[in-house]
């Protein structure tokens, strides 16, 4: 380690990091869905898809303008996650949290078949919107599109935070989390919390989709990013926003460390033994809940 | 109608065929898989070889996730190991096949436990979570492991051969395929008339009464999941004898959410589920692709097979859980009580 190339570091780590803000986006689409309603979504890999999907249906085959196309693929992500609420989670509301984890296994194998049904297997480009021109941070460049990714991402955080403390929507899904049947005793209609959970969950999926659909490209294999998203929230802890974020940082360094030295077909086997560690020696996650079990 | 039978033992009573009608329909039912292949076409034997496989791997799965309650994701990569240890032992020892499957469900069985290890801190989802980390982890190894596994291209496995009677087409892997398969399925059925299927049968319903009641967790979630391995490396070990050839690819975690659809599907916690199961879902890709045979633009539909395929495996999934949570195996209980019951109502 004489002459370590400490600028090829510092780029790789903010590469990371710009990813790891996306990776912070879909774990906060995980979260929200995980804390109201406790539903372990295997699927969110496959609804970031769809948003994306919907996004380029918009923009690239009807040709509208790219603000209209993410106005429309988020609208209709979040009416796709009220429809998966109602006819698949709804149904199941009551079972043991294994048979609804599986319902959420069937669901992305829907969605993949879907999206091959009818935008077929081979991989597409989604219209390019954001600046290409290289951004430089100090000496050191970052990709353009992991930069306004980034900023895209973490200012949408930043709404959705926002939004869940002052918004009373945002209250009631706090409330919910928190004890379900005290929620509903104050007049908090759970089902509607539920459902909410749902659609604000596949629209900020939608969002963290469609960038990540631009930074690469879009094809039905996309839903294996949801395996790196896992791994986010439980690094992190289940029903940790604040866990989302860091898991999400740390997940996007340890990918873009191990991609660049170590090669590129480390990068799952890195982010999949931080995953067996970190279950291994605190299985709630760095900030989730210990629950106690009871008999 | 028929009114209950009166046992006069224990052994009767734990009897896996507690009635006359049971044992002539069993016995029927050898005749009839003994008559098959001398009368079914190669492309029906060769769906029964597969099906058989995929039973003995979908009953590993039913021990560990139906009967112990631990969901495991990761029986293809255990199939995997299996698949493996056959080839590389055929390539290099030459030893032969029987040896071969018992070492690939040996070394898949120690590979489960390991895998198994991170059950003691983590369970249900967590679990599941663990498991898909561990088959992409084998993954990994089946494809970076060159000098053993061949990298991507894989390896190839020579026939195995039977006194000198290289078992090369399906008519006679049929041969080995029905007596092993018989022989794991009812070693399954037995397991739980023991200590050990009941002790495993606790964990699932409650764990920590399970721990009070004296079954150490320990031991037997890490023997669910070696039993479970162990079911899953000789399917793997039948599966490279049948195919010939293991690539990292040919065991994908859909493959692994195959078998868990197949349980769910066949109905968790039976063995007749894992084997119904196992049928269904092995045939419903065939019975599509007769459908689209059917269609009057079949050749332009052939395209959209695949994906129809992965969407009625979600659609069964799912639905058979909201609809039908106790599988295929429930269904039948039903036929048979009506039956039973005739001419009275259910």
């Amino acid at each position: 380690m004489i002459d370590f190339d400490w600028l090829l570091l510092f780029e790789v780590s903010l590469a990371g990091i710009g990813s790891g803000g996306l990776y912070a986006l879909a774990g906060l689409a995980f979260v929200l869905i995980f804390k109201a309603t406790k539903v372990v979504n295997l699927a969110i890999g496959e609804m970031l898809m769809m948003g994306a999907y919907f996004f380029f249906a918009m923009a690239s085959t009807l040709g509208w303008p790219i603000w209209l196309g993410v106005v429309v693929a988020v609208l209709g992500s979040g009416a796709l996650g009220a429809l998966i609420e109602r006819l698949l989670i709804r149904p199941m509301l009551g079972e043991s949290p294994i048979s609804v984890f599986m319902i959420t296994i069937g669901l992305s194998s829907i969605l993949v078949g879907a999206v091959e049904l009818i935008w077929g297997a081979d991989q597409m480009r989604l219209p390019d919107f954001m600046p290409s021109d290289p951004v430089l941070i100090g000496e050191a460049m970052v990709p353009p599109k992991i930069f306004y990714g980034f900023l895209v991402a973490t200012g949408l955080i930043a709404v959705v935070l926002v939004v869940f403390r002052f918004w009373r929507g945002g209250i009631a899904l706090r409330a919910t989390a928190s004890d379900q049947a005290a929620a509903y005793s104050m007049g908090i209609n759970v089902p509607r919390v539920f459902s909410l959970a749902w659609v604000v969950g596949a629209m900020v999926a939608a969002i963290a989709g469609i960038i990540v659909g631009s930074i690469s490209s879009l094809s039905p294999t996309m839903g294996v990013f949801g395996l790196s998203v896992l791994v986010v929230v439980i690094v992190g802890g289940l029903d940790s926003v604040a866990g989302a974020l860091v898991g999400g940082i740390v997940v996007g360094l340890v990918e873009a460390w191990s991609g660049t030295y170590l090669g590129g077909q480390y990068k799952m086997l890195s982010t999949f033994s931080l995953l067996v560690l970190i279950l291994m020696v605190r299985p709630y996650g760095l900030f989730g809940t210990h629950e106690i079990e009871r008999l | 109608m028929r009114i209950g039978a009166a046992k006069q033992s224990y052994a009767a009573d734990e009897a896996l065929f507690d009635s006359r009608t049971q044992r002539i329909w069993l016995g029927v039912l050898t005749v009839a898989l003994v008559v098959l292949p001398f009368v079914a076409s190669q492309y029906w034997l060769y769906l029964t070889c597969l099906v058989g496989i995929n039973i003995i791997a979908a009953t590993g799965l039913n021990i560990l996730t139906g009967y112990t309650g631990q969901v495991s994701l990761g029986q293809a990569a255990f199939m995997g190991v299996g698949a493996y240890t056959v080839a590389v032992l055929d390539r290099t020892l030459g030893t032969p096949f029987f040896i071969n499957l018992i070492a690939a469900g040996g070394i898949a069985m120690l590979v489960g436990m390991v895998v198994g290890i991170p059950s003691l801190r983590v369970k249900g989802l967590y679990l599941a979570i663990a498991t898909i980390a561990a088959s992409f982890i084998l993954h990994f190894i089946f494809a970076n492991w060159k000098s053993v596994t061949g990298g991507t291209a894989g390896l190839t496995v020579k026939p195995a051969t039977l006194f000198g009677l290289a078992l090369d087409s399906e008519f006679r892997f049929y041969w080995l395929m029905l007596p092993l398969t018989a022989v794991m399925v009812f070693g399954a059925a037995n397991l739980f008339r023991t200590r050990i299927g009941r002790a495993f049968i606790a964990i699932r319903d409650r764990d920590i009464s399970a721990e009070v009641l004296g079954i150490s967790l320990l031991r037997y979630k890490l023997l669910s999941f070696a039993i479970s391995s162990f079911y899953a490396g000789v399917a793997g070990g039948l599966w490279a004898y049948f195919f010939r050839s293991v690539t990292p690819e040919s065991f994908p975690l859909l493959m692994s959410i195959f078998f868990l659809a197949a349980i769910i599907v066949g109905g968790m916690g039976t063995i007749l589920g894992g084997i119904l199961g196992a049928i269904f879902m092995t045939l419903v890709p065939e019975a599509l692709k007769m459908v689209f045979g059917w269609l009057p633009n079949a050749a332009e539909m052939a395209v959209h097979l695949a994906p129809v395929r992965i969407i009625v495996f979600g659609i069964l999934i799912v639905g058979f859980l909201v609809f039908e949570p106790h599988g295929l195996s429930e269904i039948w209980r039903r036929v048979r009580r009506f039956f039973h019951l005739w001419p009275f109502r259910t």
